[in-house]
């Protein structure tokens, strides 16, 4: 990687910084690999797959040179299985599970699942057909994971299906918030094409609240599934928050995936306040755009941080430092009114409070100033509370209360997946979870129609 | 350290380990090489009249992701002039006066074919002769090689002409592609073998390759039957030795050949009657240097059982193996899972479930965590769990105390002819 300050870099190296890190198999490696796969039966990896993939099924036909039927098998339970190839927490979940991890080492089934389905893109391959049209209509509000996992089941299922997306384009968090090293854009614009080719339209830049009425939502369509996510990080509620070089971590990298990248950091000093994965990738998105330095700063320790072990381990590969028990207290400007530095203040963990983490609290007098040139907020999301108002949906705080069983919300017409729901001890925050409550939400909605039809009938 | 040192009918050589005739000793600068990486012997490619080759001759068969699990090849007999075959043979037995050189000879079934080519050779100094009856393509086409070791009249005959003139052992070298190879064995032996060896290579189409539809190897577009060999033809070639080392009519030395790859394979023939033994798809895949090991192994697997030569494990399986007739219907083995040790894979499950006879089953403890369990009443001890289980040490077949005394189906079926003629005796 390139981030050396004393030489002058082009932004031609800084953009070769953000292709992605990992290299998929080779063939021959994919094929070494599938073949060590003992075809386990009634498999844990299975299990622990929240979208339940049939991962021996579909490793045994990489190894049998059956990539296409291997990649139908990821999809087909997965609408958005290329992507989770690459973002899932893998060690926690199938490969945690292997059974080889008793033995000898686990099967990399991330990787694995990477190849089938790289091979499915570079082959252009479609692999669903739309299911014969069943007359009922969906309007799906968000083109995330959540949203095109519902719609791809739904056009299975035979249902016209029209997904309105704010953005320029769908897909959501892997389109947008997920580093580009990490997922480039392409691996989630195939997977909206793979939803797209089941004759699902999508709405791009469309705001449902501002460029169609949720009115007009409620009235044309059978039924609503509301997968809009979550909103931009929230304000720290600190002195000098609105200074040249306060970025929003979801923004900043948000204008890193589309290429977009500037010269702006090199050589500059980073500070990210916050220590989830959101934290991480702007961490490393920093040191990529030429950051000299870049430091991670958390209330808490390494002990409660939300980054997951793989992220964490590959920012402090990247040189990211950090800081623990320590907080932002007054960001300072100098007098073009940019940010030349940062007071903070110590912590220390008191008792357990109600939710169970140890709550943060100052070190009276630990005041101490940090010379920064940016700061990036990456303290968690806030919630489009005004446009689940607009849907008069009952919510704890923007978290979308909905029947665990059904995906149903307050109003027994809109369905809720994906971020969304998560929060307040209710949901999943992984990108392959939003995945399956998509499946799980049009399911849902199936039995519902269904049933209705058929009590009318 | 062990004493490695055979003697094959006459035919002394500083180790068991040979070069079987092929590829690997088409010249001099092979077979030089070889030795000067420890092989005790080589059989020279096959000599006879020069041939002319294909291009595109060898195939293989991978099984998942192992390379050459099985190999093929329609190379045929020497294409190099019998002068200068004979002038590195000679070279190279000067080189090396301790090792052991065999000269393979492959001529038209002819009394005075026979007899030329022998005194041809042995003139210019070989420990010894094979006579190739066992090649099964090409040559076989000509009424030589396989055509006519698959005649039992014509192994004897051919091996009686040689034996006319021949001064040095003669190794009948044997083809598999026959219904019962004691019969060509025991012709060898009536027409004076000194020695046989076994096996030659199988027939054998390795391929279609399903875009082009060609076969694989192919020449030209065109295919032609191959010779079988490598570590898949093993238990085949095992068997046939063993059918031999336990005929008492063929009472002659077994030089084992078919699959072995390193030295277990080779205590395995040696135990199973072979005094020594003759490798070659394991060189041509991995280089000369393989024998190294094959001897250092050998020999520290003597000196840990502490056996002096390897005349201590000449045909000490002989003895073992028998007909189905004479095995023990009272003995009985079950399947044990050590569940410490299992991965819970359920592999034996599925395939105990699905394919043989349904007693293994998938239980949960009162935590809720798998676990695999042998239903000791309806496990016959077929040992498919064991094969299929990936985990060294999880699934033992045990031993358990039957009931009656050892019966085999021959005793068992003596005793009713017995009870049944003393019945028919009382009714009379």
């Amino acid at each position: 990687m390139n981030n050396n300050s004393k030489t002058q870099l082009s932004l031609y190296d800084l953009k070769k910084n953000f292709q992605e890190v990992h290299l998929g198999l080779s063939n021959q490696e994919a094929i070494e690999e599938a073949n060590r796969c003992l075809y386990c039966y009634d498999a844990p990896c299975i299990t622990a797959c929240p979208t339940g993939i049939d991962i021996p099924s579909f490793i045994k036909k990489i190894a049998s040179g059956n990539v296409k039927g291997s990649a139908k098998t990821i999809m087909i339970s997965n609408p958005i299985g290329a992507s989770c190839a690459r973002v899932c927490p893998t060690e926690e979940l199938c490969e945690g599970a292997c059974v080889l991890n008793h033995s000898t080492k686990p099967i990399m089934i991330g990787n694995l699942q990477r190849y089938a389905t790289d091979w499915a893109m570079k082959n252009d391959q479609l692999l669903f057909k739309a299911g014969q049209k069943n007359g009922k209509t969906v309007a799906i509000v968000g083109g995330g994971p959540a949203g095109l996992s519902a719609a791809r089941e739904l056009a299975l299922l035979g249902y016209q299906v029209t997904i309105f997306e704010a953005e320029k384009e769908a897909g959501g968090l892997n389109t947008y918030g997920i580093v580009s090293f990490r997922l480039p854009q392409a691996i989630s614009f195939w997977e909206v094409d793979q939803v797209k080719s089941l004759d699902v339209e999508i709405r791009t830049n469309t705001r449902v609240g501002k460029d169609v009425s949720v009115k007009e939502l409620m009235e044309n369509y059978n039924a609503v599934v509301l997968a809009i996510g979550m909103s931009s990080v929230p304000k720290l509620g600190i002195e000098g928050e609105d200074l040249d070089g306060v970025y929003d971590a979801i923004e900043f990298v948000k204008t890193t995936k589309s290429n977009n990248i500037s010269d702006h950091l090199v050589g500059k000093r980073a500070v990210v306040i916050g220590a989830g994965n959101t934290a991480i990738d702007g961490a490393t998105c920093s040191v990529r755009l030429g950051a000299e330095n870049v430091k991670i700063l958390y209330r808490r320790t390494e002990e409660e941080m939300t980054a997951y072990d793989f992220e964490y381990e590959f920012a402090k590969q990247d040189g990211v430092e950090f800081r623990w028990l320590m907080a932002p207290k007054k960001i300072i400007g100098d007098e073009n009114g940019k940010v030349k530095a940062m007071e903070c203040i110590k912590m220390e963990l008191a008792e357990p409070n109600e939710d169970g983490r140890r709550r943060p609290v100052p070190v009276k007098g630990s005041e101490f100033t940090l010379q920064v040139d940016a700061v990036i907020k990456a303290i968690g999301q806030s919630r489009y509370i005004q446009l689940i108002d607009q849907f008069g949906l009952e919510h704890d705080g923007g978290v979308v209360k909905i029947n665990q069983e059904t995906f149903q919300t307050s109003n027994e017409k809109i369905f809720a997946c994906g971020d969304v729901i998560f929060g307040k001890g209710q949901g999943e925050a992984m990108v392959v979870s939003a995945a399956q409550q998509g499946k799980d939400t049009a399911y849902a909605i199936h039995k519902q129609l269904f049933k209705k039809t058929t009590e009318t009938a | 350290m062990a004493d490695l040192r055979i003697n094959l009918a006459g035919i002394k050589s500083p180790n068991p380990f040979w070069l079987a005739s092929a590829p690997p000793t088409n010249s001099g600068y092979q077979v030089q090489r070889a030795f000067d990486a420890g092989w005790g012997g080589a059989v020279w490619k096959t000599l006879g009249d020069p041939i002319l080759n294909v291009s595109s001759r060898f195939a293989a068969v991978s099984f998942n992701g192992q390379k050459v699990a099985g190999f093929n090849n329609i190379e045929l007999i020497t294409d190099r002039p019998l002068e200068v075959n004979l002038k590195e043979i000679y070279e190279t037995k000067k080189r090396f006066p301790d090792h052991a050189i065999i000269a393979s000879l492959m001529v038209e079934p002819k009394q005075e074919k026979w007899h030329e080519i022998v005194k041809r050779v042995e003139d210019i100094g070989v420990d010894g002769l094979e006579l190739n009856f066992g090649c099964p393509h090409g040559m076989a086409e000509r009424g030589m090689g396989s055509a006519s070791g698959q005649v039992p009249e014509l192994v004897e005959k051919q091996t009686y002409w040689v034996k006319e003139v021949a001064q040095t052992p003669v190794i009948v070298k044997l083809t598999p592609n026959i219904t019962d190879i004691t019969v060509t064995a025991e012709a060898a032996v009536q027409g004076g073998a000194d020695a046989i060896s076994m096996i030659n290579t199988i027939n054998s189409l390795m391929g279609v390759d399903i875009d082009t539809w060609n076969t694989i190897p192919h020449v030209a577009g065109k295919g032609a039957h191959g010779g079988y060999c490598g570590p898949a033809v093993k238990p085949i070639a095992l068997n046939m030795v063993a059918e031999c080392a336990r005929n008492p009519r063929i009472n002659v030395p077994i030089s084992g050949i078919g699959g072995i790859s390193n030295w277990k394979d080779t205590v395995e023939y040696l135990l199973m009657g072979a005094t020594g033994v003759q490798i070659c798809t394991a060189a041509m895949h991995h280089g000369f240097r393989i024998v190294e090991d094959m001897i250092e192994g050998l020999s520290n697997y003597l000196d840990e059982k502490g056996i002096p030569s390897i005349d201590g494990i000449v045909g000490k399986s002989v003895q073992r193996y028998s007909d189905w007739g004479n095995l023990d219907l009272n003995y009985k083995v079950v399947a044990k899972i050590n569940n410490d040790v299992c991965i819970n894979c359920n592999k034996c499950h599925i395939a105990c479930e699905d394919t043989s006879h349904q007693c293994i089953d998938m239980l949960k403890d009162e935590n809720g965590k798998g676990y695999l369990k042998v239903n000791e009443e309806d496990c016959v001890g077929c040992n498919l769990c064991s094969i299929v289980c990936p985990v060294d040490g999880a699934i033992d077949m045990i031993e358990l105390q039957s009931e009656h005394p050892p019966m085999t189906w021959n005793e068992r079926q003596a005793a009713i002819g017995s009870v049944q003629s003393r019945q028919v005796d009382v009714g009379k």
